[in-house]
């Protein structure tokens, strides 16, 4: 066990943890912020999604160890209120089915439209393909990463 | 209008009002985990009166709809509270919707699967919600002294116009919760909806994309610890023996121990599928301190015997379900279903002569189809809270069929049914899966070993080798055509592991349609467990029949969609057979809209374009694919889906859940796929489990609804089957290559 210090949505934490410990663990079982998902643990479905610094990544293959002082955003941090430009477009959309997906989902669509704000349509499916949906939606993603791009 | 008997929900209706006490004020709670807003707070009602099970109305007009069944993704939890606000005729921005937990007392029929959540909701929710409409005019019309035919409401007002007189709905409220209710009460017409059939936006939409904690998974409380399960790594292995000493010694374990889910004796309903009823258990503080015990477990295990399982059948029969011994693998499989097929199957229906048609014919062609073994991988993995005291037990799952696990809970724990409370958690997916309860008696079960509160997770790979998979199939058809290619008989055999998909299905389309028509099925015993999975059996003959289908089309020289037709017509002008469960119009129809819509007609250079058609779940579907190649891989650019489900209750959800449909579909049809070895399945997580992906789903996908005011059916099925074969149609179209063995890509390559 080890003391970490972590930059979360911008407020400073201190866990006490095997430092082997993966994010997406880190932030369910000791944060409380329980948005990010549990999907695969070896990083081959997105639920996990979230931001290092600017850049999206999976948690469930992310040791707390190796976070240093970059900061950390999750689902929960994305936007003080849920009205970050893509939270609004997946609302407009209705995208979600079971919704189990759309927080990594989100946090993947955030990301790429960080890096590269009018990405076409192969863009996305590329920056998205690690991101599963079993129920399906990937146009109704597609579609609001679109509308997200246009605000 | 029409009169509708209250009878059906009369009994639950007495119930309550005598439980509210009339008008007496019930406590509300608020979503889950979710804390309202101060401003939300602020608009919160003083009191709520309840006016049946389904509605409680506030003193601010505010109303909760309950939203009675379990939600995976369907939107059941906005679609049918639809229904009750519809006929309560309110305002649905001031609607709140309210996740109902397992009550049956108060609540019908809270199952979601089978497409059924709309049919058979449809009369009882809006009877609710006319009724608790019908008690409001009643009431108003004692305050104003003045006749309740002359009262009329509109969005949450009622209105007297010769006196002027009008009132919100939450100030008669506490005057109309102390009324009887009636006996008979009008429903509105179709044309009359102002709800129904207007798009409302998911209800749970903000949670969702904020985070918040909706799920089983994200459950905790105070106390609670954390539970994983090892269970046998093959089908036909048991738990021998375990050495624990190191799995115990890890930081943050509590315990290990060996769990028995089902006494021997017990006699299991359907729903009690269980694959492993014997499992390792690691406890903890952590998830990642589990998981990490767990892998340290070293568990002996041995071969099962032969078994034979009571189980409760149909009017009260007990069935015995044969689970032989052995490590069963794909190779196996695959030999035993061939010489099945080669066999005489036992017959579900005959029409005239088939043999002697067959013998005549001018042209006869026969082809064989099979499709693999198949996880449901719900993107939330199985997991169930559980807190089992000696008062009672408490338990949040995601389940879709938790009347039929009662009984299980019931006899495992030792505990009345009352005394045991499920909390209906959004699922994340369910697709079948989750209508087998088993999760939930498992950690009932390590609850009460350890009288504690416990949330029990299953891993990915836990999650994808336990089994109850769709099972594994293989048919035989074969049609006949005359010196005019008219078809004069068709001839299915079907059979699988461990179950025959044709049982309930001989007779479907073209069933009626041909003079000579038989359909014979066989069954092959395994220890692999099976489950439904999204259109059970259907997802198989559907695929299949309408491949074949094109492939007799062909052979006749005719257009596959006039092919159709033609037997539709004579389905309906002459049918052969009286059982036929199709409505030749209506199939005809999907098939005509699709045609129109899809332009089907047109050619344009390099699209490849595929249609298929198929009844089931009470939905028609007709679906058009346009495939193109792109460096001799396919690319599907476009699906068009023409659907007759009655009254559309919600079109955007509809939509959603037809695209959901029709991509899973097309991803199963090129990558779905469980096999197995010496017992043990061979993939185990989605680096191996190739699921579709954001860049191979279709490009566009156009969905279109027979209009119509025919009572609604189901959406969640119906679009899947058809689409394997529209794609195997479009394919074979781009390549000239018929598609006969599921998965289409056994390479795994990806679309694009």
């Amino acid at each position: 066990m080890a003391k970490i210090n972590l930059n979360v949505n911008g407020k400073k934490q201190v866990v006490d943890v095997d430092p082997n410990t993966p994010m997406l663990w880190v932030l369910r079982d000791h944060l409380n912020l329980v948005g990010t998902k549990y999907g695969c643990g070896i990083a081959q479905c997105g639920a996990c999604t979230i931001h290092l610094g600017d850049v999206a990544v999976r948690s469930c293959q992310l040791p707390v160890s190796a976070v240093g002082d970059q900061a950390i955003t999750t689902i929960e941090g994305l936007s003080e209120k849920g009205d970050h430009p893509v939270q609004q477009a997946w609302l407009e959309h209705d995208v979600a089915q079971c919704g189990y997906c759309q927080a990594g989902q989100i946090m993947s669509a955030a990301a790429l439209l960080k890096a590269n704000p009018t990405p076409s349509d192969a863009e996305i499916e590329l920056g998205m393909n690690g991101n599963i949906c079993r129920c399906a939606t990937y146009l109704r993603i597609k579609a609001a990463i679109k509308t997200a791009a246009q605000s | 209008m029409t009169q509708v008997k209250t009878s059906m929900n009369r009994r639950k209706f007495l119930k309550v009002s005598a439980l509210a006490g009339g008008g007496m004020m019930l406590s509300f709670s608020w979503l889950a985990g979710c804390k309202p807003t101060p401003e939300e707070v602020s608009n919160l009602p003083k009191a709520w009166f309840e006016l049946n099970s389904y509605i409680k109305i506030g003193d601010n007009g505010l109303v909760t709809l309950m939203a009675p069944n379990p939600e995976f993704g369907s939107n059941v939890k906005t679609s049918l509270p639809m229904m009750l606000a519809e006929e309560l005729d309110i305002d649905w921005k001031n609607v709140i919707v309210e996740q109902a937990d397992f009550y049956p007392e108060r609540f019908d029929r809270q199952f979601t699967g089978g497409s059924l959540a709309m049919q058979m909701a449809w009369k009882p929710l809006r009877t609710a919600g006319a009724t608790a409409r019908h008690m409001l005019v009643q009431a108003a019309s004692k305050a104003w002294q003045v006749p309740a035919g002359e009262i009329t409401t509109k969005n949450g007002v009622l209105h007297h116009k010769a006196s002027g007189k009008e009132a919100g709905y939450g100030e008669i409220a506490s005057q109309a919760a102390g009324l009887t209710v009636p006996e008979e009460v009008p429903l509105k017409k179709v044309g009359d909806f102002k709800i129904i059939g207007n798009s409302k936006r998911n209800v749970e939409g903000a949670n969702i994309v904020t985070g918040k904690p909706l799920f089983t998974l994200d459950h905790k409380q105070e106390g609670m610890l954390i539970a994983m399960m090892a269970h046998p790594p093959a089908f036909g292995l048991k738990v021998k023996s375990v050495e624990d000493s190191a799995a115990k010694a890890m930081p943050g374990i509590r315990d290990v121990f060996v769990i028995k889910t089902l006494a021997e004796d017990y006699v299991r309903n359907g729903f009690d599928t269980t694959s492993f009823t014997e499992l390792v258990v690691v406890v903890g503080n952590t998830t990642w301190e589990v998981m990490n015990a767990k892998k340290a477990l070293k568990v002996e295990w041995e071969k099962t015997a032969d078994a034979t399982v009571a189980v409760a059948g149909w009017g009260g029969k007990q069935q015995s379900v044969i689970i032989p011994a052995g490590l069963e693998s794909t190779e196996g499989h695959l030999a035993k279903m061939a010489e099945m097929a080669r066999k005489p199957g036992k017959v579900l229906r005959k029409d005239g002569d088939p043999e002697g048609v067959f013998q005549q014919a001018a042209k006869v062609i026969e082809r064989t189809y099979t499709a693999p073994f198949l996880a449901h991988n719900c993107m939330e993995p199985v997991n169930c809270f559980a807190h089992v005291t000696a008062e009672k037990a408490e338990i949040i799952a995601p389940i879709q069929a938790p009347e039929s696990i009662m009984q299980a809970l019931s006899a495992r724990l030792g505990m009345p049914k009352e005394k045991i409370q499920i909390r209906l958690a959004r699922m994340g997916g369910g697709f079948g899966q989750r209508a087998y309860g088993h999760h939930l008696v498992e950690a009932a079960v390590i609850s009460q070993k350890l009288n504690a509160p416990v949330k029990l997770v299953y891993t990915r790979e836990d999650d994808m080798t336990y089994g109850i998979y769709r099972p594994t199939y293989t048919a035989t058809y074969k049609a006949a055509l005359d010196e005019n290619n008219n078809m004069i008989a068709y001839q299915v055999k079907a059979g699988g592991i461990p179950e025959s998909p044709l049982g309930f299905a001989q007779n479907r389309f073209p069933a009626g349609a041909v003079d000579n028509y038989l359909a014979e099925e066989w069954v092959l015993n395994s220890n692999i467990t099976i489950g439904a999975f999204r259109a059970p059996r259907s997802n198989f003959l559907g695929a299949v029949e309408q491949s074949f289908l094109d492939e007799v089309a062909e052979l006749a020289g005719k257009d596959p969609i006039d092919f159709r037709l033609d037997l539709l017509e004579r389905a309906k002008s002459k049918p052969v057979g009286e059982q036929n469960d199709y409505n030749p119009d209506r199939y005809a129809g999907v098939l005509k809209l699709v045609r129109d819509k899809a332009d089907w007609k047109r050619n344009k250079d390099g699209v490849h374009r595929g249609v298929s058609a198929y009844f089931c779940h009470n939905t028609y579907v007709a679906q058009v694919i346009d495939l193109t190649m792109k460096e001799d891989k396919p690319v599907v650019e476009k699906v068009y889906a023409a659907v007759d489900c009655g009254v559309v209750v919600n079109p955007d959800a509809a939509t959603n859940m037809a695209e959901g449909g029709i991509i899973d579909g097309i991803g199963n049809a090129l990558f779905g796929e469980m096999t197995f070895e010496e017992g043990v399945p061979q993939k185990k997580n989605f680096d191996t489990y190739r699921m579709i992906r954001h860049s191979e789903a279709p490009k566009a996908i156009e969905v279109h609804f027979v209009k119509s005011e025919v009572d609604p059916t189901g959406l969640g099925e119906p679009l899947f089957p058809p689409i394997f074969a529209a794609l195997a149609n479009a394919i074979y179209k781009a390549t000239g290559r018929r598609e006969y063995t599921q998965p289409f890509l056994q390479d795994k390559q990806p679309l694009v």
